[in-house]
């Protein structure tokens, strides 16, 4: 059974339908990709997910249990953290106090900082900690942020852009630890525009197209396929 | 002769770079596409062009003379004029505000109105009505009026095509088209490559802030565009 | 029928200046981005100047008129948006709110300093002498006709200016897309100026109108604007002929209250605070967009250090004893709320500058700590100080119910609103029975309030009660010292910064929310209470919404992050003015003025005076020697003030010599450091044995 799902998730804006019946699954072990063109929805179906926005209809489950009614911070105790495509970082804390707010929160509450001291370490951020987070440039902040998402120890983790904004050899160092994330057992949603990232670390890519799911399969397929390639140029 | 070059041109945001050394040029009368995946850099292509983002190195060349560091203001004056993403109208004044808007350029009322619905009869038609309750197409037609209100030599238009249903898409090329034919320069910065494709003279695709391909849009386009979107060869 | 007739045509004038005022609060709030809390201010300036021209110096009134309006009320808009607001135009919003609440504050100073408050200024109705007009069975005054008149004329003015002509157009692209009307040839800081002087000369008029049904009383004046808040809150702060229909709800309301509402004792307060009430709801009920953009520049919240704490905690108590010993027994009482009041401006510190939540109203919360601890610890019993401090939680916890809903001017508006409701009606009330238990309040007058037995003392002398409310700040200080270093105070911040970060965390919003609202309250509920003590009695009037506006201001200027702003407000509020009304008596609205001006220089160190003076001395302070010779210098003159030795005067001026010298002389060093380069190192200052190697070091860097 797979680990989350989302069925049938329609959300309008107005008039506009931004997801129509978009059904998808991400399972535990798996990097699980989520790519389209600009306004394909992509966020909107994270926040969906993470419970910012409830769907016109469609249902979220998580372990097979219904979740769409809940708040986000009950989704969080189920063991789901996100990050954004528009940083939320609390900007006026330091990069450590980012994280011991959500250690604090989260299952290590216990040990929180040595929960967050730990995670600072794995993502090589230890000598920015006392460094307040609205100073670092874009890359070292959504790295901050995927942190901060990490320190709850999630299950299933959500990642919208993670590795916009930084080098090649970042980008390297992050897939290594996607892979190593999901080698944990945690079932990682991955938004990104980066295609030599996605293809090489996503088990299975989901493609999105003006709030439809135009294709799906294993990124060696969905390469090839030419609808996804359609979705990104426009239609001929 | 080039009307509007940019010569290795680099910018950055916040230390950062973006652009690393781009070339392009556009001529009188020529249509040129220049299309990449999200966060190439196209917008900032724009930016610089028009002023509105001053490059870190390299050139802007007007007609053949140096404008690096114009201020804004003074190259719309000069004849840049660029459309943003996203419909740059005022969504809460009517159509006729909106143009209303255009007569800093020193033309009336009265020729502004008369050449928008010249071009655009449909706007005549919409001319009391707020410019946010205009179809997605309308609003950028009324986005055109207002650039060529400003009777530019070069046009600078961002993501046309943005939430719009291909086929209004492909009437808004048309239209762009025909205002090139009109001796207009115009540089087109488009994520959905297809129908600016059919229209363009010249096409560039831009990578991680550097322009990877640059020709005559044919065929091997396509291939290019493919690995570049979804990084199939490399 | 007639009586109904009657009371809808002065409800409906009424409505007429609402609509007017409201109508400019609303044009420089869509135009320029500010919220004017200093509109009615305005409007009461321009009617006492109107006052001035036309009765005092008895100018033809036409003449006055268009001085007023055409001259003296545009210049005035004219200087509040160069020198007020643009400075504050790159900071947030909370800046730009605190700039017109320092303008609120300073125009209510200038008209008492210029025209004195104890004279009575009648001014005349326009066209007195007419008989009033007859339609059908109503009669309309000459002047309810002509108010009508102009908001009508008003109406079709804007209406005009904004659709059509040029300038207007660019009024209403500047508010769409600022940007963007920016690229077309639009000047967004003309249309700001623009709106700055026809907002001021609605205000202007709406002022002149209103003061001759009205006493020309200064802060009456600027506070009946919150019915044209109302007005304007129904046009949800943008909308024009909304705006006139929210004042037309307004203006009837009021008039049938009076008109209908029976007479008790409960019950004529209803009357003065419905638009407040009314406000309240339009502020709950209507969806607030904020206005784009977040916060450009984030201010930090420091983090104090424990060794910083400890010194600040003790040297509260320390300052406290000189005092005791330095002051005579009747300048105690006076100094002794710099504490007490001091304690209410910490409860900003947790609310607004952690959380970020405005609140205007913690000095009404402190009134009710202080009746709780007046009634319930009439002779000193103990327990009943916690009690106070419990009621005013709970109180700060209602206040956290809308405060969920409303954020930024919002939220500073509808705390407003509450605390004129207090002011106006729950404060004025006589006792009362509510599930059987007796709520005392204000008794219609004033409250005695004695201090508290403790440890077997009964705490009575002013300077005992100096040292208790002393030690409490003392004690709070620490305690919110503690909050910030610890999880509460990081999730605050943490909620501040991203609602949606914090939830998707496992946060919850309400919980957090509600808990900082009391505790706050709790701290001003304190602070109230303290504060009754050194007066032993109070009235409504000392914890009304005016009287809790220089706090805040204070505070602000201090740094509502930094912990030390509950000792510096208690100090800068307190201090000046005694010194000052030692002068005479014209000094006292010197020193309000003086708290404004000093709000106005907000712009130059956005993150607080605390955090800039923390800068400044810590190489002073690094220099012991230096630091021990001011140590002895001022404990000199404590001794000599302490024994009666010398002019109080003569050691004030010596113990500020002494005190600031260290800062000084560490300030001229470093400039002497700082500024010499390399090349000119052993010509322009002496060789330094260090100097060899640095320049060794740069040139392999290089």
């Amino acid at each position: 059974m797979p680990l989350l799902r989302a069925e049938g998730v329609t959300v309008a804006f107005g008039g506009r339908r931004a997801l129509d019946s978009v059904s998808l699954t991400a399972e535990a072990g798996r990097v699980t990709g989520l790519i389209g063109p600009n306004g394909a929805g992509k966020s909107t179906l994270f926040d969906v997910v993470s419970g910012l926005r409830r769907p016109r209809t469609g249902r979220v489950r998580l372990d097979g249990r219904d979740i769409t009614r809940e708040g986000p911070a009950r989704r969080a105790r189920r063991g789901m953290s996100r990050t954004f495509q528009h940083l939320e970082l609390f900007g006026r804390l330091s990069v450590r106090d980012n994280l011991l707010v959500a250690a604090e929160l989260g299952p290590g509450r216990r040990h929180a900082a040595r929960t967050a001291d730990a995670v600072l370490d794995r993502l090589g951020l230890t000598a920015l900690a006392e460094d307040p987070a609205d100073a670092l440039p874009t890359g070292v902040a959504r790295l901050v942020e995927v942190g901060r998402a990490l320190v709850l120890r999630p299950r299933v983790l959500l990642l919208d852009e993670p590795a916009a904004g930084q080098d090649a050899e970042e980008t390297e160092r992050f897939a290594a630890l996607l892979r190593s994330l999901a080698a944990d057992g945690t079932a990682v949603l991955l938004v990104e525009h980066d295609m030599s990232l996605v293809m090489s670390v996503c088990d299975e890519v989901y493609v999105l197209d003006l709030g439809h799911v135009v294709a799906c399969g294993p990124p060696a397929l969905i390469q090839r396929d030419e609808t996804v390639l359609a979705a990104y140029l426009g239609e001929a | 002769m080039s009307l509007l070059e940019l010569a290795g041109v680099r910018a950055a945001y916040n230390g950062i770079t973006v652009l690393h050394g781009v070339d392009l040029s556009v001529a009188a009368g020529q249509v040129v596409a220049l299309l990449g995946p999200n966060g190439a850099g196209k917008t900032t292509v724009l930016k610089v062009a028009s002023g509105v983002h001053p490059p870190s190195g390299g050139r802007l060349l007007l007609g053949g003379r140096d404008a690096t560091g114009i201020r804004p203001g003074d190259l719309a004056r000069a004849g840049v004029c660029l459309v943003p993403e996203g419909r740059g109208v005022f969504p809460n004044l009517s159509v006729r505000d909106n143009l209303l808007m255009m007569t800093f350029t020193g033309r009336t009322r009265e020729e502004i109105e008369e050449s928008a619905y010249a071009r655009f009869p449909v706007l005549g038609r919409r001319r009391t009505q707020h410019a946010g309750t205009l179809s997605g197409g309308e609003q950028q037609m009324l986005a055109l009026a207002r650039g060529l209100a400003t009777d530019p030599a070069v046009l600078l238009l961002d993501e046309l095509s943005m939430g719009l249903a291909p086929l209004v898409v492909a009437e808004l090329y048309e239209r762009v088209a025909g205002i090139a034919r009109q001796g207009v320069a115009v540089l087109v910065v488009e994520q959905f490559a297809t129908a600016v494709l059919k229209i363009a003279d010249h096409a560039a695709v831009l990578v991680r802030g550097r322009v990877q391909w640059q020709g005559h849009p044919d065929s091997s386009l396509h291939a290019e565009l493919s690995s570049y979107y979804l990084g199939s060869a490399t | 029928m007639d009586q109904f007739l009657a009371f809808t045509v002065v409800g409906l004038s009424t409505a007429a200046i609402y609509a007017v005022i409201g109508s400019g609060l609303v044009l420089t709030h869509t135009t320029a981005g500010v919220f004017n809390f200093a509109h009615g201010a305005a409007g009461m300036l321009a009617a006492f100047a109107y006052w001035q021209l036309a009765v005092g110096w008895r100018w033809p009134v036409p003449l006055a008129l268009a001085a007023v309006l055409l001259v003296l009320a545009p210049a005035f808009g004219l200087l509040v948006e160069r020198v007020l607001m643009r400075p504050v135009q790159a900071l947030g919003e909370a800046e730009r709110l605190v700039m017109t609440v320092a303008l609120l504050t300073g125009c209510i100073a200038l008209a008492r300093w210029v025209w004195d408050p104890n004279t009575a200024r009648p001014l005349t109705p326009f066209f007195a002498d007419r008989p009033a007009l007859r339609l059908g069975p109503a009669a309309v005054t000459w002047h309810q006709a002509v108010t009508t008149a102009v908001a009508v004329a008003v109406a079709a003015g804007l209406w005009f200016l904004l659709h059509r002509t040029r300038a207007g157009t660019e009024m209403r692209a500047c508010v769409d897309d600022r940007a963007l009307a920016g690229l077309t040839g639009a000047d967004p800081l003309r249309a700001g100026r623009l709106a700055w002087v026809l907002g001021i000369q609605l205000a202007a008029v709406g002022g002149i109108l209103i003061a001759p049904a009205v006493a020309l009383d200064a802060q009456q004046l600027s506070l009946l604007i919150v019915s044209a808040y109302t007005a304007a809150v129904f046009g949800r702060l943008r909308s024009l002929p909304f705006t006139f229909l929210g004042a037309v709800v307004v203006g009837l309301l009021e008039a049938y209250l009076a008109g209908y509402l029976p007479q008790n004792d409960y019950l004529p307060g209803l009357r003065l605070a419905a638009p407040a009430l009314l406000l309240l709801l339009a502020l709950l009920a209507f969806p607030h967009r904020r206005l784009r953009g977040r916060d450009r520049r984030l201010v930090p919240v420091p983090l104090p250090g424990r060794r910083g704490a400890l010194i600040l905690a003790a040297a509260i108590p320390g300052l406290a004893l000189v005092l005791v010993t330095v002051l005579a027994e009747d300048s105690l009482v006076p100094y002794g709320t710099v504490f007490a009041l001091g304690v209410v401006a910490l409860s900003y510190v947790p609310l607004a500058g952690f959380a970020g939540q405005v609140s205007l109203c913690q000095m009404s919360i402190a009134g009710i700590g202080a009746v709780v601890w007046g009634h319930l610890g009439a002779h000193g019993e103990p327990w009943a100080l916690p009690a106070a401090v419990l009621v005013a939680a709970a109180v700060g916890a209602l206040v956290a119910v809308p405060a969920l809903r409303l954020s930024g001017i919002y939220l500073a508006l509808g705390t407003t609103a509450f605390a004129v409701i207090l002011d106006r009606w729950i404060f004025t009330l006589p006792a009362f029975d509510v599930l059987g238990v007796r709520i005392a309040l204000f008794d219609q007058g004033s409250v005695t309030v004695t201090g508290p037995d403790l440890f077997g003392l009964h705490l009575t002398s002013p300077a005992q009660l100096l040292l208790l409310a002393a030690v409490c700040l003392g004690l709070a200080s620490l305690g919110v010292v503690a909050l910030r270093r610890g999880r509460f105070g990081r999730r605050l911040i943490a909620l501040r910064d991203s609602e949606a970060a914090y939830a998707t965390l496992g946060g919850r919003l309400l919980g957090a929310k509600v808990a900082v609202f009391a505790l706050s309250a709790g701290i001003a509920g304190l602070g109230g209470a303290l504060y009754g003590m050194q007066l032993q009695t109070v009235t409504a009037d000392q914890f009304n919404l005016v009287a809790g506006l220089p706090l805040f201001l204070i505070a602000v200027i201090a740094g509502l992050g930094s912990v030390g702003a509950g000792l510096f407000t208690g100090v800068a509020f307190v201090v000046p003015t005694q010194l000052l009304g030692e002068l005479g008596t014209w000094a006292q609205d010197l020193s309000a003025l003086l708290i404004a001006l000093a709000g106005m220089g907000l712009a130059h160190s956005p993150s607080g005076v605390i955090t800039r003076l923390r800068a400044e001395w810590a190489p002073p302070a690094r220099d012991r020697l230096l630091l021990g010779a001011a140590g002895v210098v001022l404990a000199g003159c404590w001794l000599l003030a302490a024994l009666d030795a010398v002019n109080g005067w003569l050691l004030l001026a010596v113990a500020l010599v002494a005190a600031t010298a260290p800062r000084i002389r560490a300030a001229a060093r470093r400039q002497g450091t700082v500024e010499t380069p390399p090349e000119w190192w052993g010509v322009r200052r002496p060789w330094r044995p260090e100097d060899g190697e640095v320049l060794s070091r740069a040139t392999a860097a290089g």
